[in-house]
């Protein structure tokens, strides 16, 4: 199998250095480096405990809202004339995927003896679904966003401090994700001996990116027997997710990748990592990067807050360099015109950051990219109602018709 | 070069000064670079700026952030650096994209070429400094490693063995910046240092008046002083206002 996974599988362990082919890797202050090999240790005793399983699986499902259902979109798919599913995280507690993947960190954290979690966020879903596993176990948690998203979702702002979590807003660099990583970064190594650091993608230094994943498995492996059920044993030709960092992609991938279903992410065209991105080093990884000649990080530009990453994930990198995986672009009017269009046809508003993959979807059905008649799976990766004042503002604006 | 000069400095009995500029930050910060060195700087360390410096509090991430909109590039930096003549060691200080971007190759060659003697790149972990290392050395680039309070005795020999220039104790788990106090685990982790090495071991991350300067080098051989220096200098503090500093550091130090 190609270099860098663990076994015969693709997307199940990655070497001991954290690499996924070329990329992955730790690449953090040695203040932190004691604090990655512990957790890294940590989550994989973890995740081996059945013990440690069967609570995050109860927690999952009874409070979670696990499964998650696949629902057949049946005027989308007259319209587009190919086959749409959607695996439905939308309806996950806090409204997105994001909750698989802190309810196992929060778990973790309350393991390893710590007793406050921090967390960055674009959108707030990553900040509003920690805000809430922390209240659920009791712990302390402070959420770092940049001052521009802090202004274009001021409700999940309030949100998370309803749930008794801090809300620091970040006024460096551009303001947005990628800075309000960087200050979590630096409360981390102020303050990681009582401090886990949730991560909210599967980016970061080693253990996160393959940690995230497996925690977001969850979504792919569900989805695989949903789509299993509803296509008489048959998966679909295609599996769509969309990319910031990548995490409810990767834990799509991770059902789909021993399957014969291409796979599809889609970034937004103004933070292109796959398309537009040169290696590089940040944030702990060695991934794909926007930068300049020099290896200044550029600034990401998206009218989703939750996109806004001038990155991705390690595994995705090498998943497109290994061509397994296929990654593609939408643009913020094609963004704009989905969000309206799945909420016409099938009364469902999407996250601006789902619309992404509906999107891809919706400018190459019935081309040579998506044939008419395939059968086509999306994560819907979270729910819209975070996105309406926004997108309210843009239509009374009259840019968007 | 860095490492047999600090040497030679500890062995004739001075503490070791080692001041933090950003290269590019102001019009004329190579005059500044001479100035620190005449007010007794044993050794000087220029960063390169990085838009995302994850390692440094806000004095140092205005620094990066003022060179940058300067339109400072790396190289420029480098020409900055050789063209001040200085005659201590100079490091430099960046982040690790900054050199991948470059070429691990080309970067150690194009500091070897500038006169620079030494390199911090404090998110280059030991687990991925190999192939950083290789071209250092073979360019004659000293990597200067940093050992935190949190790195367990293990982790400091396996430092130890591949420290060059000197071992980096940083002082407080934390970011760059100026404190109030120096925090308790100084002593415990110069300490730790010790018993691995007799490489010339010098403290930075959070010292920032003459007082704390004096209190580290009872510890160790040296100190690094960056914030402090660095919010004079974005204060409008020129050479003269930086080389006041650094001689009030090596008066509190002798």
């Amino acid at each position: 199998m190609t270099g860098g996974t663990g076994d015969m599988s693709l997307m199940s362990e990655p070497g001991p250095d954290g690499r996924f082919g070329e990329f992955g890797g730790r690449f953090v202050p040695e203040s932190l480096m004691p604090a990655c090999l512990e957790l890294e240790q940590a989550f994989k005793a973890a995740w081996a405990d059945p013990e440690f399983r069967r609570e995050l699986d109860d927690l999952l499902r009874h409070y979670g809202g696990r499964p998650t259902p696949v629902t057949e979109c049946v005027r989308l798919s007259e319209k587009l004339g190919v086959r749409v599913l959607l695996k439905r995280e939308d309806l996950t507690h806090t409204g997105s995927h994001k909750l698989n993947n802190v309810i196992g960190q929060a778990l973790l954290t309350r393991r390893m003896g710590k007793s406050r979690m921090i967390a960055e966020t674009g959108a707030g879903q990553h900040g509003v679904a920690s805000a809430t596993a922390a209240a659920l176990f009791g712990l302390e948690c402070t959420v770092f966003m940049g001052e521009v998203d802090t202004k274009r979702q001021e409700l999940n702002v309030f949100r998370m401090e309803l749930l008794g979590a801090e809300v620091r807003t970040v006024t460096s660099g551009s303001r947005t994700l990628k800075d309000a990583v960087n200050e979590a970064m630096r409360e981390w190594v102020a303050t990681v001996d009582t401090t886990h650091y949730c991560l909210g993608s599967v980016m970061g230094p080693h253990p996160f990116p393959y940690m995230v994943r497996q925690l977001q498995r969850v979504v792919g492996e569900e989805a695989r027997e949903q789509c299993r059920q509803i296509l008489d044993g048959a998966d679909p030709d295609v599996v769509v997710a969309c990319i910031g960092g990548g995490s409810n992609a990767a834990g799509t991938f991770a059902g789909f990748v021993d399957t014969t279903a291409r796979l599809v992410g889609v970034e937004a065209a103004g933070g292109a990592a796959i398309a537009n991105g040169i290696p590089g080093v940040l944030h702990g990884m060695h991934s794909r990067l926007l930068q300049d000649e020099a290896g200044q990080i550029e600034e990401a530009q998206s009218i989703s807050a939750g996109l806004d990453y001038p990155g991705l994930g390690p595994e995705h990198a090498h998943l497109a360099a290994i061509g397994r995986a296929e990654y593609s672009t939408a643009n913020d009017d094609e963004v704009l015109e989905s969000f309206r269009v799945l909420s016409h046809t099938e009364g469902i508003i999407p996250a601006l950051e789902s619309a992404h993959a509906v999107a891809w979807v919706a400018r190459v059905a019935g081309t040579d990219a998506l044939p008419s008649g395939s059968t086509v799976l999306i994560t819907l990766s979270g729910r819209g109602d975070k996105d309406v004042a926004q997108v309210r503002e843009i239509f009374g604006r009259g840019e968007h018709a | 070069m860095l490492e047999k000069a600090l040497r030679a400095q500890r062995e004739s009995g001075r503490k070791l000064l080692i001041p933090y500029l950003m290269g590019g930050m102001t019009e004329d910060w190579t005059q500044s670079l001479a100035a620190v060195v005449a007010a007794g700087a044993d050794a000087v360390e220029v960063g390169i700026p990085f838009s995302d410096p994850m390692m440094d509090g806000p004095v140092i991430q205005q620094a990066a952030l003022r060179a940058l909109q300067r339109g400072t590039v790396p190289a420029q930096v480098l020409d900055g650096i050789s063209g001040a003549e200085v005659v201590v060691p100079v490091a430099v200080m960046t982040y690790y994209n900054i050199v991948f971007r470059a070429g691990l190759k080309r970067m150690a060659g194009s500091l070897a070429t500038a006169g620079v003697s030494g390199a911090i790149i404090p998110d280059l972990s030991l687990e991925e400094i190999g192939p950083w290392a290789t071209e250092a050395d073979e360019a004659g680039v000293e990597t200067v490693l940093l050992v935190a309070p949190s790195s367990p005795p293990d982790r400091v020999e396996r430092i130890c063995e591949r420290a060059r220039g000197f071992v980096y104790a940083v002082a407080r788990m934390g970011v760059t910046g100026e404190r109030a106090d120096l925090g308790g685990e100084v002593g415990a982790v110069v300490e730790r240092i010790r018993r691995f090495t007799d490489v010339p071991v010098c403290v930075g991350v959070g010292v920032s008046t003459p007082d704390q300067a004096a209190e580290v080098c009872e510890l160790a051989d040296g100190v690094v002083v960056g914030s402090a220096l660095v919010r004079r200098m974005l204060e409008g503090e020129g050479p003269d206002g930086a080389a006041e500093f650094v001689g009030s550091l090596r008066s509190a130090i002798d």
